[in-house]
């Protein structure tokens, strides 16, 4: 039986691994590689590593930091930030990425999707969206949640899907690093519009968020910081949690 | 010597990690000289089924490795569409033949109405199966032990070999060992611990020349 992934997030500032609170205030976590170590060595079912600032900075992504990253991860490694072009992804599936995650260009430049989905089947693409909620309704943000644009979720998740992107990445900018628990309408919302698995972020602050995720927003995949960082809580104490609440985890 | 066949199917640089990190001795090539003086061989890859005969064809490997294989008896493991190739068509690429060692055919996954899967079928999936309790692969690894799966076909068997079973939509073949001829269709390169083992298992087995 396929198993819920549970995905610790890694967000790079440029030097290092930082947490933010509602996409601000980053605090600083540690060394990239590091990090990488610590989650392959407790069995993480797969890394996602965002560059944060090479989007709105403007640029490519670190493939150095990358490639050290992969070389401590004998499980799949989703990577994200600043990839606007094929070649940028190119070099990134060679250097040992599985999954290309793109947020940015979405938006301003979709038909990369198609691209990437075509030339590495769709499993390969995941596209991101970060919402926040605006009065009463909820809108897409961009460039690390620096930009609006006029999309829902809802919205941007069924077209990326017709683009060929295999997975959503669904963030509430609202609820990052809050850990009060994930945006479960959200996420829900987006689970029932798109037919390819949906990784819930933003806002887990205990392990009953993550049961929450998968029961109540028919997430397929859970995505946690700073429950893993600051709280104390361990992918085996996560697993072990979900186990006992009936659902199918990679238990150890 | 492990010689790790690059054909230009991808994930190679995935596979030589793993390998270093078990600290094997091995080469990435696709040299004939390099496959004859191998103990053990390793075909990886990510892929179409076609596109990877074809790779094979040109670089002349094809017979060279039915040699080694066949009669010198060097053991062999295919991981995700290397394992496809060791049968003998595939429904991706029809015409195409692939290398043949073991019977069988690769098939499209194939759902009932009702089942609403993805596909491919990607994340991970346990492995079962009596025969795997024997398999030297598998020494020191349980039964439905998780492994991570990406792949949209399966192999069909229509000879009677040792085989591991995963469950996607029904129990399908997802290892294979016909004597010194393994596949593997989940990837160990990115299987954590028990992946690496099952390398590990591989680079001990008894190496031929």
């Amino acid at each position: 039986m396929l198993k819920v992934r549970i995905i610790p997030c890694l967000l790079f500032s440029g030097r290092t691994i930082v947490k933010s609170v509602r996409f601000k205030d980053w605090r600083m976590v540690g060394d990239p590689t590091t990090c990488a170590r610590v989650f392959n060595e407790r069995n993480a079912d797969e890394l996602l590593f965002l560059d944060i600032v090479a989007s709105r900075e403007n640029k490519k992504p670190n493939f150095k930091v990358i490639e050290d990253i992969a070389k401590e991860c004998f499980m799949p490694l989703t990577i994200g930030g600043g990839i606007r072009t094929i070649d940028d992804a190119d070099k990134l599936f060679e250097i040992g990425a599985d999954k290309i995650i793109i947020n940015t260009a979405v938006v301003k430049n979709p038909l990369l999707i198609t691209k990437i989905a075509r030339k590495y089947g769709s499993q390969a693409v995941v596209a991101s969206i970060d919402a926040k909620k605006v009065g009463s309704s909820c809108k897409v943000y961009i460039s690390s949640g620096t930009e609006e644009t006029k999309f829902s979720p809802v919205e941007l998740a069924k077209r990326a899907q017709e683009l060929g992107a295999g997975e959503i990445l669904l963030t509430s900018i609202d609820r990052d690093g809050t850990m009060q628990g994930y945006d479960l309408e959200l996420i829900r919302s987006v689970s029932e519009a798109v037919s390819i698995p949906v990784v819930a972020a933003g806002g887990c602050g205990k392990l009953q968020d993550f049961v929450d995720a998968v029961k109540m927003g028919r997430a397929d995949a859970v995505c946690g910081a700073s429950i893993f960082f600051f709280v104390g809580e361990s992918i085996i104490t996560a697993k072990n949690y979900m186990d006992q609440q009936g659902i199918p985890v990679r238990v150890l | 010597m492990i010689v790790v066949i690059d054909y230009d199917m991808g994930n190679i640089r995935s596979v030589e990690k793993a390998l270093a990190k078990i600290g094997a001795e091995f080469k990435v090539s696709n040299q004939k000289k390099d496959l004859e003086k191998a103990t053990h061989i390793i075909i990886p890859g990510v892929g179409s089924f076609d596109k990877g005969m074809r790779n094979f064809e040109k670089l002349g490997l094809t017979e060279m490795l039915k040699k080694e294989v066949l009669e010198k008896k060097k053991p062999l493991l295919g991981i995700c569409l290397g394992m496809q190739l060791l049968f003998k068509t595939s429904e991706e690429g029809v015409g195409v033949n692939g290398l043949g060692f073991i019977d069988g055919n690769i098939k499209h996954f194939k759902f009932e109405h009702n089942q609403q899967l993805k596909i491919p079928h990607t994340g991970w999936n346990d492995v079962f199966g009596e025969d795997i309790l024997l398999m030297p692969l598998f020494k020191n690894i349980g039964p439905y032990s998780n492994f991570y799966f990406v792949h949209s076909y399966h192999a069909v068997l229509n000879e009677k070999v040792n085989c591991g079973y995963t469950n996607y939509g029904y129990n399908y073949v997802s290892v294979v060992q016909k004597e010194n001829i393994y596949g593997v269709q989940f990837h160990p390169e990115k299987s954590q611990k028990k992946g690496l083992e099952i390398l590990r298992n591989f680079a001990a087995l008894p190496g031929a020349n």
